[in-house]
């Protein structure tokens, strides 16, 4: 059991600096590609935590979604928009010192006030519930059914205007086939 | 074996590399990898306390913030696209005529 213990810590930390490291790239690589492929990561890292926490359904649709379908959408339109101006422009150095200073401020009082606290002893303990996967589906299908339902709704409206966006009406559409 | 607390540090030290990629970054799709990274943060903190709690419901959350957070991507980047057909361009300081 000490063992497994260890290797959980581990993966912990590997999985942290997976995590940040890879977000950390997703904005400073000088090419968008790559940090489109630095998020894809960065998610998958996230995945992982979902595990550790005894999420593994969470987990899958975070991958299902995130690297799925986030990842190769930015990626397409990545390679849509590919031009020199791509490339990370010149960035005024006194908003990037600001970005950084506003950053470290915001992780050290925010950190502080949680270390501080009664959550700093918070102990996760054993898993308390079985049959996670069944839970969610039941609460998702009873309590939370209108969510749900208005989620769907949201899911077909955003894919509609994705589509309305993306059209063009300059475009001459008589070549277009007409079964 | 790993406390609530690490997880929380985790879930800070991304918001606040979230938030210095919206400061900084003035490149469109950038700044939708900060909004990305930021919501995954949160992700983390509810998938956390779920465990903490032993209950499920902060999983059901999540689902539903994932969902919403792809939904949210696609009308973004299509955004993206159409702004970059009409000034050729991504950064957002050249995208003046949203400006009040």
């Amino acid at each position: 059991m000490i063992e497994v213990h260890i290797m959980a810590e581990q993966v912990f930390y590997g999985l942290a600096i997976l995590t940040i490291g890879s977000a950390i790239f997703a904005l400073e690589s000088r090419e968008l590609i790559y940090g489109a492929i630095g998020l894809a990561l960065s998610m998958l890292g996230i995945a992982g935590f979902f595990i550790l926490l005894d999420a593994p359904f969470v987990a899958m649709f975070q991958i299902a979604v995130y690297v799925g379908a986030v990842a190769v959408l930015v990626i397409f339109t990545v390679m849509l928009v590919r031009t020199n101006e791509l490339f990370t422009k010149r960035e005024d150095k006194n908003r990037r010192i600001a970005g950084i200073v506003f950053a470290f401020i915001f992780m050290i009082v925010i950190g502080l006030i949680l270390l501080g606290s009664e959550l700093s002893k918070a102990s996760i303990g054993e898993l308390k519930i079985d049959n996670i996967t069944q839970k969610i589906g039941g609460e998702m299908l009873t309590y939370y059914s209108p969510a749900f339902i208005l989620l769907a709704l949201v899911l077909a409206g955003s894919i509609i205007g994705a589509l309305t966006l993306a059209r063009r009406e300059d475009v001459d559409n008589s070549y277009e086939r007409v079964n | 074996m790993n406390e609530l607390i690490d997880y929380l540090v985790v879930s800070i030290v991304m918001i606040s590399v979230g938030i210095y990629g919206i400061i900084v970054k003035r490149n469109a799709i950038r700044m939708i990898f900060s909004i990305e990274i930021i919501a995954n943060a949160v992700n983390l903190t509810l998938i956390a306390f779920s465990r903490y709690l032993s209950d499920v419901q902060g999983q059901v959350f999540t689902l539903f913030a994932i969902a919403i957070a792809a939904a949210e991507i696609a009308v973004g980047l299509g955004i993206i696209i159409i702004a970059y057909r009409l000034y050729r361009e991504i950064d957002v300081a050249e995208y003046r005529s949203l400006k009040g």
